[in-house]
């Protein structure tokens, strides 16, 4: 096997260009004769627009357009869309209010897009975007998700009545209702999902690009999935057509679903660009970004878990109200419904499931995919009710979940929520973890902390996630608005060294490395000789990008299609330059073999022979490239379980996690250094959510956490070193056995860290776990005690 | 109305004249197209734009250009002693996968350079303090934080695995 293959920690490829300073992100860009966009925005929640006077603008120095929502109207540019469309439980279509590039009448959130100033600087655009003057009319506004359906709320789309967007089922409610009157014991718990603010630290940028020449536009933007990009804009907002469209999207500075949509911004930018007659470059600074970016969670939950009298799951009931925001963005359909609802049988056995989710619009930014997407939700739930039920039993969270599992012999595994598990050894991630953590003498440690005055808890979540959403038909009866393939080319060039065009998008992932090790495995051209090539419709064949930890198993899958052609036709030619029958050729590490004999031909002489084709087979084309389109045949399921450990000072409300460990099943690992730097940016990401990052919006709907002074990220300090391992049951139904590991650590570690944090401070709390809220619970247990 | 700026960055001399409102980060990425200085947030808190100035870290969008006057300014495009190779801070981020999108990662090496200026041999707790005023997103920072002891080790002469 090649020391640069699958299954090797090699460094990553693409980091010299990022460690250096010789990154070209979006902003980084600059084109000729560029103007520069800057956005007036709502500083209102709801408010209708009675007029806006643009002319103060119009005569500042150095601006060429003032442009507004008529103006787009006038030039037939048409509404956003939502890519899925989901069906309420009375078989109704989903409402779908109006999504307009820049506000028509209306703004439905503060930070709404009304008018676009394009100037030749950006300090001139920012100016004369002041003198634009919007006359409001202020209305009330619609903000909180567990109300927003009440009657007597205000309305954000007419289309909606009550603000319900739709009102969606999954599972069997009456053999759950069954289940319930059957219960030795039912746990019930109240759940918020807290809303977060993704906060890539690259903010959203475009550059816009219209050639009256070749009539063709150019879209510098910084985009997950570049060709939905350009699918949307021409063929749904209607700006140009998808032949005359290259939307590029370069190193982009993280995305974690908040770069999946397709957004106002870069819309007016291309649109601009034509009536300018000059590139237009707008760059997001973050205050745009934690205004208009997608947010995400936002769920208002009621669980209950029916139990039996040994402690086994007998059924689940939820009931869900999922904010959405203003606007049904891109994917914020699917999250709350089919990437949610479908995973709520976790690792266990659950016998009846019935999933009852309202969407709800409010006035507030879009809702749409965050790292986990939909996952998350599911698993804080599943996680948080299975503890809370094993602590009213009486019995040790480990053994609760150990009853419970689904066994490894039960695979394939079909729950009552529509999937079919493929594979997984549950029992043999929790023991990993559980001897990696030292849960057995976490008692010890807890009597050390008491010692001190500190309070100490402990928490699992045996999480389970859906990756790789496919097949393509089956999404598409779910409402899907695309097919969830991805593609792959792989070019041999005459000396040997190899092009991958891949249709997925690396922003962060490291797929320049991990892809090169694919080929290093299956064509045995060494990583350092292969450029993978990402990130721009013109380059490579068209894709889906990059999210839902899809890249490696449907992205990489498309690959090895790839290269069984490329072998299949090197097969033939190995077989004229060695004088032999097809039959007797064998493949291996690089090199076409005669069966039982040494006569030999290596792959690169194959590639030239197939590029100087003095000696070269009869009836064979020249040339060594060849695609693959890949559409899996299921999901992929990653699971683990994390454990969590807290010490709280009781009289400060402090959490300190002391110990955090990781034991995932991603199937097959191909870079085993970069699955760990995922996992732990997951975890990073779940931790905030469990304790620090909460997006607040006072009554009226001005953003309070509009800022990273108000807005509380993640910092060093706030982790102790991760502890992490994995097990390997391979995916059996793609060609690599992987599964996915972007998202796991955002979907495991909330509920993780507030199992732990409860069981330190004996009550109930919600996230985020921050030192005023835990001392607060504290404060508010504290008189039941004195009364004990 | 312009000011004249004239300062030493990345060992050469450049003199401009620009708008008194320019930040430094606008002048090295706009005048001088040094785009790995990056601007990650507006109320200097994220670090994703910090250079040395005179030796120390500065986070770059919080000083005016007009105040880099006649200083020495170095950059992440400056820090290796010749463009093919790595300065150990760069080397260690690379061998410990401190980086993941790579946006946050200039500001993090000069912040952590500086570092090692003050304090050659830092604990982990020292370097977790010490980057609290630089925001990753992507690491979960236990690379970062592997990388930067490892880079303390290297400059110290004391090569440390990389585990």
């Amino acid at each position: 096997m090649a020391d640069d293959g699958i299954g090797a920690s090699i460094t990553r490829k693409e980091d010299r260009r990022f460690l250096v300073g010789r990154g070209t992100y979006t902003d980084d860009i600059n084109r000729p004769h560029q103007t520069y966009a800057a956005f007036v925005r709502s500083p209102h929640a709801h408010a209708g627009i009675r007029g806006i006077d643009t002319s103060a603008a119009e005569s500042a120095p150095g601006v060429l357009a003032v442009l507004t929502g008529k103006d787009l109207a006038d030039d037939g540019i048409g509404d956003l869309i939502c890519g899925w469309l989901i069906h309420s439980r009375d078989g109704e279509p989903m409402k779908v209010g109006e999504y307009a590039v820049l506000a028509k009448d209306t703004v439905r959130f503060v930070g709404h897009h009304v008018a676009v100033v394009v100037a030749e600087t950006l300090a001139e655009a920012r100016d004369a975007a002041e003198l634009v003057e919007v006359d409001y009319d202020v209305r009330p506004a619609c903000i909180a998700t567990a109300t927003a359906t009440a009657n007597g709320q205000p309305q954000v789309h007419p289309e909606a009545p009550n603000n319900r967007a739709f009102d969606w089922e999954l599972g069997d409610k009456a053999a759950t209702d069954a289940a319930f009157e059957n219960a030795h014991h039912v746990t019930k718990i109240d759940i918020v999902n807290n809303r977060l603010i993704p906060n890539a630290m690259e903010p959203r940028a475009a550059i816009g690009e219209y050639d009256f020449g070749t009539e063709d536009y150019t879209l510098y933007t910084t985009s997950q999935n570049p060709h939905v990009a350009r699918l949307v804009l021409t063929a749904f907002v209607g700006i140009g057509a998808e032949h005359n469209m290259r939307v590029i999207a370069p190193d982009v500075g993280g995305g974690f679903g908040s770069k999946i949509n397709i957004y106002p911004e870069e819309t007016v930018c291309l649109w601009a660009s034509k009536k300018v007659s000059r590139p237009v470059k707008w760059t997001g600074d973050r205050s745009e970004s934690f205004m208009a970016d997608t947010h995400g969670r936002d769920h208002v939950t009621t669980a209950e878990l029916a139990l039996d009298a040994d402690g086994k799951m007998l059924g689940l009931r939820v009931h869900t109200f999922a904010n959405i925001g203003a606007h049904l963005a891109l994917f914020g359909s699917v999250t709350p419904t089919y990437l949610h609802g479908t995973l709520f049988s976790g690792q266990y056995v659950l016998p009846a499931i019935y999933v009852n989710l309202e969407a709800v619009y409010t006035h507030t930014a879009p809702v749409d995919a965050y790292r986990g997407a939909g996952r998350p939700e599911t698993a804080y739930i599943v996680e948080r009710i299975a503890e809370v039920a094993a602590r009213e039993l009486g019995m040790d969270s480990a053994e609760f979940r150990r009853r419970n599992f689904i066994q490894p012999d039960q695979f394939p595994y079909q729950t009552p929520v529509a999937l079919t598990y493929d594979s997984g050894d549950y029992p043999a991630i929790l023991d990993r973890a559980l001897a990696m953590s030292d849960y057995d003498t976490f008692p010890q440690r807890r009597a050390e902390s008491e010692a001190k005055g500190k309070l100490r808890g402990i928490g699992l979540s045996c999480y389970i996630e859906a990756c790789g959403i496919a097949p393509s038909a089956v999404i598409g009866s779910l409402g899907a608005g695309v097919g969830l393939w991805e593609s792959a080319k792989i070019r041999f060039n005459a000396t040997g060294n190899v092009l991958v065009y891949t249709g997925a998008h690396s922003h962060g992932q490291g797929h320049e490395t991990t892809f090169a090790q694919i080929i290093s495995s299956h064509l045995g051209i060494p990583a350092d000789h292969v450029e993978i090539v990402h990130g721009d419709t013109e380059k490579t064949p068209m894709g889906m990008g990059t999210y839902g930890s899809r890249s490696l198993a449907v992205g990489g899958s498309a690959i090895v299609k790839a290269a069984e052609k490329i072998v299949a036709k090197g097969t033939k030619i190995a077989a004229h330059l060695l004088e032999a029958s097809e039959a007797d050729i064998e493949f291996k590490d690089g090199a076409f073999t005669v069966a039982g004999t040494d006569r030999s031909t290596t792959i690169q002489e194959v590639a030239f022979a197939a590029y100087v084709p003095h000696n070269y087979p009869e009836d064979l084309e020249p040339g060594l490239e060849e695609s693959a389109f890949y559409d899996p045949g299921n999901f992929t399921y990653p699971a683990g379980t994390h454990i969590c450990e807290v010490e709280i000072d009781p009289d400060t409300g402090v959490v300190e996690i002391v110990n955090f460990t990781a034991v995932d099943d991603f199937g097959t690992v191909v870079n085993p250094m970069i699955v760990e730097g995922q996992v732990h940016g997951g975890i990073a990401q779940g931790v905030g959510q469990a304790m620090m990052e909460n997006c607040v919006y006072d009554d009226d709907g001005a953003l309070i956490t509009g800022s990273y002074m108000d807005y509380c990220m993640p910092r060093a300090q706030d982790f102790p070193g991760f502890k992490v391992a994995t097990t390997e049951t391979p995916c059996p139904h793609n060609p690599l056995g992987v599964k996915g590991c972007g998202e796991a650590g955002a979907i495991a570690a909330p509920p993780a860290v507030m199992n732990a944090i409860t069981d330190a401070i004996g009550t109930d709390m919600q996230m985020p776990a921050t030192p005023l809220r835990v001392w607060q619970a504290l404060q508010a247990k504290a008189p039941a005690m004195a009364a004990e | 109305m312009a000011v004249s700026v004239s300062l030493n960055v990345n060992g050469k001399s450049v003199s401009r004249e620009v708008e008194p409102r320019t930040l430094l980060v606008e002048f090295l990425r706009e005048e001088l197209g040094l785009t790995g200085t990056h601007v990650g947030c507006d109320t200097s808190q994220c670090g994703a734009c910090v250079v040395h100035v005179d030796g120390k870290s500065v986070k770059a969008c919080t000083m005016l250009a007009a105040q880099a006057n006649g200083t020495s300014v170095l950059t992440i495009e400056g820090l290796a002693p010749n463009p093919e190779d790595l300065h150990p801070m760069q080397a260690a981020f690379r061998d410990n996968h401190g980086l993941q999108c790579g946006f946050c990662t200039p500001g993090m090496i000069m912040s952590a350079v500086d570092l090692l200026q003050h304090n050659a041999d830092p604990s982990e707790q020292e370097v977790r303090e010490w980057l609290e005023g630089n925001i990753c997103r992507c690491t979960g920072y236990h690379n970062i934080v592997k990388a930067v002891l490892d880079a303390a080790g290297r400059m110290r002469g004391q090569p440390q695995a990389a585990e």
